[in-house]
């Protein structure tokens, strides 16, 4: 039961990192692997701040700036450089790496004694890991509802535009360019956000924390639209939520099946590259159609 | 006189600048578009058509002359900007419409070409009658999928609905690149009809590229063959309207 609570709660907070590349990966085509970096930079820079007395909250801001900051450089990398997105990605976030050294000083900073998110008088009562599950509630809602509102309005659906055709987004005087970078960065402070939440979960923050998160983001989007098949878009965004709480999921069980911790990377990238196979699986095996439909919203 | 709509004066483009295989596509354009011309443009491949449209359009930039929009000069001026007065049909469907949104949403879209878009929400319920009004006009069953991802609609749909976009908010100039080409010839005639009347019936200024020598005779006010980069006719009123296929071929042969 404990467990389950706890995959619950770990698949809320992750989820926010699926929702964040959900719109890069998905909405605008681009497939960003700043998030490696960011999602670290997030984690360093608000375990260094509040371990230098900064309120919480704030640290946590500070975060998402940062994560923002780091979007913006991919951004101006692939818009204004001319370089290929995967790489503009791959060089930011091998630059974050140095950057997070500098910010925590050394590869690794706990969280010991000092006030976060997650010991609030009122969380500290509940049964134990049910903080997890409530703060990743209540930041899944606030952003599930922000990018809901964002999408549904004239700029949102320019946004959405420029991913899907961005030769006719021109042609109706989408600044397409300043769209990409916009959702890039509001992708990247989204998962310096989670990054600054799963350290205070997890009580530290550690120089090598993003390895692998990449994996991780694509699962929850993957499994949410192989579990869930034609959606809106809206509705899509839940399923990334849900498929990362499958992941988590996923994850629990193997380790029950006597996987190590150190085996997690490697089962992520069995888990994800299984998921992705599905649709060709289905040919064969006759699984219900989970076929990724585009970006479709209904009134 | 009044002044023209669009002016190229001496307008020139190179490509590969610099190189072994440095070439000049527009060697010396002048054009006056004015307000209420229907322009049809014929030329061989390689002379230069779609390259006078993207120099108009602002997606590729001149080397040499001057574009001017109502005596204003937009030569340097971006392709996003230009969108506020010119809207364009591409000749790929595929081009025109984003394939992951709705009819309606594409149409919404294109309500705002060329204007600020906002944080406010987008108006779509209270748009949706009027856009399926619009949509009926193009008689082809349109107006049935208004909720439909357009990446789903037949080539023909999706060209009738690139084209009421280009339509929807008035263009000073409307840039028709073979929008018919890709359709099966009944539905590329009842485009070209449907088009024909829009033009006619809003007085819009268009310029059409077409290969089919008999549609560049039948529509429009004006007509130009564009060859190796030169314009090297330019037919009004009654000229236009005594040429004949045969007399074009002529600009065809070498």
């Amino acid at each position: 039961m404990n467990l389950m609570v706890s995959a619950i709660g770990q698949g809320l907070l992750w989820a926010l990192l699926g929702l964040g590349l959900f719109l890069t990966f998905r909405i605008l085509n681009f497939c960003d692997m700043t998030v490696e970096g960011t999602f670290p930079l997030g984690a360093a820079t608000a375990v260094t701040a509040i371990s230098n007395g900064v309120h919480p909250l704030l640290a946590t801001l500070l975060a998402v700036i940062a994560g923002m900051i780091a979007g913006l450089i991919t951004g101006l990398l692939y818009t204004k450089g001319k370089i290929p997105s995967l790489l503009a990605g791959i060089l930011t976030m091998t630059a974050i790496y140095s950057v997070n050294l500098r910010i925590m000083g050394k590869s690794n900073i706990s969280l010991l004694g000092k006030k976060t998110l997650f010991n609030g008088h009122f969380l500290t009562q509940l049964p134990q890991y049910f903080d997890g599950v409530v703060m990743g509630l209540i930041f899944i809602i606030i952003i599930t509802l922000l990018i809901v509102a964002f999408l549904a309005t004239d700029y949102g659906q320019a946004f959405i535009a420029t991913g899907d055709n961005p030769t006719m987004a021109k042609s109706l005087g989408i600044h397409t360019d300043k769209m990409v970078i916009v959702g890039l960065m509001v992708s990247n402070g989204i998962v310096g956000l989670c990054g600054a939440l799963i350290a205070q979960n997890n009580g530290y923050a550690d120089i090598n924390m993003g390895i692998g998160t990449i994996v991780i983001a694509l699962a929850s989007i993957i499994i949410g639209e192989v579990a869930f098949g034609e959606l809106t878009l809206n509705q899509r965004l839940v399923a990334v939520t849900l498929g990362s709480i499958i992941y988590r999921i996923i994850l629990l069980i193997v380790l029950q099946l006597g996987f190590s911790a150190n085996d997690l990377n490697l089962l992520s990238s069995v888990v994800l590259a299984i998921c992705m196979m599905i649709p060709q699986l289905e040919k064969h095996l006759k699984i219900k159609q989970p076929i990724v439909k585009g970006v479709r919203q209904h009134d | 006189m009044t002044k023209p709509i669009l002016e190229l004066k001496d307008v020139k483009t190179v490509v590969n600048k610099g190189t072994a295989n440095e070439t000049m596509i527009l060697k010396g354009i002048n054009l006056k578009i004015n307000q209420g011309d229907f322009i049809t443009i014929v030329g061989t491949n390689g002379a230069g058509k779609s390259t006078l449209f993207n120099v108009i359009a602002g997606n590729l930039l001149i080397d040499a002359g001057q574009i001017l929009h109502n005596g204003e000069d937009i030569s340097k001026t971006g392709e996003e900007k230009r969108t506020t007065f010119l809207a364009r049909v591409f000749q790929d469907p595929k081009l025109g419409t984003a394939p992951r949104m709705s009819v309606a949403e594409n149409m919404l879209l294109a309500t705002k070409r060329g204007e600020k878009r906002g944080l406010k929400f987008r108006k779509l319920k209270s748009n949706m009658a009027r856009f399926t009004q619009l949509a009926a006009s193009m008689n082809n069953g349109l107006e049935n999928r208004m909720e439909t991802a357009t990446g789903s609609l037949s080539g023909g749909q999706r060209q009738a609905l690139s084209f009421l976009m280009a339509t929807l908010k008035r263009p000073d100039i409307l840039l028709l690149d073979e929008h018919t080409a890709a359709l099966d010839p009944h539905t590329s005639l009842s485009l070209l009809k449907a088009t024909n009347e829009r033009i006619t019936q809003d007085h819009l200024t268009a310029l059409m590229i077409t290969h089919q020598l008999e549609d560049a005779i039948k529509y429009g006010n004006r007509l130009i063959v564009l060859k190796d980069g030169q314009i090297k006719a330019d037919f009004t009123g009654e000229e236009k309207a005594s040429l004949t296929v045969n007399d074009l071929y002529t600009f065809f042969e070498d």
